[in-house]
């Protein structure tokens, strides 16, 4: 059975595609056959934070009007077994795209045997998001703790409650999940942050990850890397338990806390 | 300036609890507008004309919300009127021109 899952937000800039890249990769790890689609076509990103920007025959409009075939479209990542990006177009707009199309584009997937697809959706409520969003059977919702990030989220909640072919057929409802990005203790615990509780409380659903506020995240996005793949880094290891709970393991949240500071750092830091 | 932050430590604002109660608000009201009926956008902007023929007010100061008590809805408004004279002096001229309108609209009647 394939799951097709859209990684969405509202708002731009929170981290829909380092997060995409996160969760695919993390999941063909696992040994799932994965693919990871860009939707934001006209700004392709995914194929940077990738990696694979170089190696961009086709894109997902080629795809979608029947210009070139799976097999020449989908790239193979080289450091992943199992996993594959489909790239946006750089040149076209977001018109090019249409249910119907991406429903074939969708069922040739499942045929191919993938476990997972996963939408990287563009930021918006226009056509490109709701393309993203509209085959799904669960969705990350992607927030920072910040006042416009959690109330585009919440708008986000109700487009996938009312415009999901999941809504439309009447049948379950897709599966959400709440992924807290750029999360940084202390402001928290200083009270300049809205916490974890706080954001939870307000969308009212259950809670995958919390991902900290990380200089490995650039740095990874700067090499082309996802950040999954740095073990060392709370980010990484952040998604690597995101995946877990994913998969239905129950795994505590870590980095939550704010590191203790001792007397000196905390009178000169 | 974490010397001079470390002795006024707790008197810093609190400002996340500022965004966790104006999200409260916004987000209650994104709500009521997808669970609630279709018309219900609708009969809050008539509802809205109405009260701006009569008094000068801006386009937030109604809230319509459904509510369930029980088994039956209830269609809760609540509008906020302005506190200043001038307002309140330019809504009672204006109704006092309507009232006067509809009684030369039935005085050419009968």
């Amino acid at each position: 059975m394939t799951k097709t899952i859209v990684v969405t937000s509202g708002k731009g800039g929170v981290g829909k595609t380092t997060t995409s890249a996160s969760i695919a990769t993390g999941l063909a790890k696992r040994g799932f056959k994965t693919v990871v689609i860009d939707f934001d076509v006209g700004l392709r990103n995914l194929d940077l934070v990738m990696g694979c920007e170089r190696r961009v025959v086709y894109d997902l409009v080629n795809l979608v009007n029947q210009e070139s075939s799976l097999n020449q479209t989908l790239i193979k990542d080289k450091r992943i077994e199992n996993l594959y990006i489909l790239p946006a177009s750089q040149t076209r707009d977001k018109d090019a795209l249409t249910i119907e199309g991406i429903a074939r584009v969708m069922h040739k997937l499942k045929k191919s045997d993938f476990d997972y697809i996963i939408c990287d959706s563009p930021a918006g409520i226009e056509k490109g998001a709701k393309m993203a969003l509209y085959f799904a059977d669960e969705a990350i919702v992607t927030t920072n703790p910040e006042v416009s990030s959690v109330r585009d989220s919440d708008r986000i909640l109700g487009i996938l409650q009312s415009e999901s072919r999941r809504s439309k057929l009447n049948e379950d409802p897709v599966k959400e999940h709440l992924l807290i990005t750029r999360y940084n203790p202390t402001r928290v615990k200083d009270g300049q942050m809205l916490s974890v509780d706080d954001i939870v409380d307000l969308l009212a659903i259950p809670l995958l990850g919390i991902i900290p506020e990380s200089p490995s995240v650039l740095d990874c996005s700067n090499a082309g890397k996802p950040v999954i793949l740095d073990d060392e880094s709370e980010a990484g290891q952040a998604y690597s338990d995101a995946i877990d709970r994913l998969l239905g393991e129950s795994k505590p949240h870590r980095f939550m806390e704010a590191p203790k500071k001792g007397f000196l750092s905390r009178l000169f830091g | 300036m974490g010397f001079f932050k470390f002795f006024k430590s707790g008197k810093e604002e609190q400002t996340a609890k500022l965004a966790k109660d104006r999200l409260q608000v916004l987000i209650a009201h994104q709500r009521t507008d997808r669970t609630g009926p279709d018309y219900l956008p609708m009969l809050r902007q008539d509802i809205l004309d109405v009260i701006k023929k009569y008094v000068s007010v801006g386009d937030d100061a109604l809230s319509v919300q459904i509510d369930q008590q029980d088994d039956c809805d209830v269609l809760e408004l609540n509008i906020t009127l302005p506190e200043d004279a001038e307002s309140t002096e330019h809504a009672s001229t204006v109704a006092k021109r309507r009232a006067l309108e509809r009684q030369q609209e039935t005085g050419s009647v009968t």
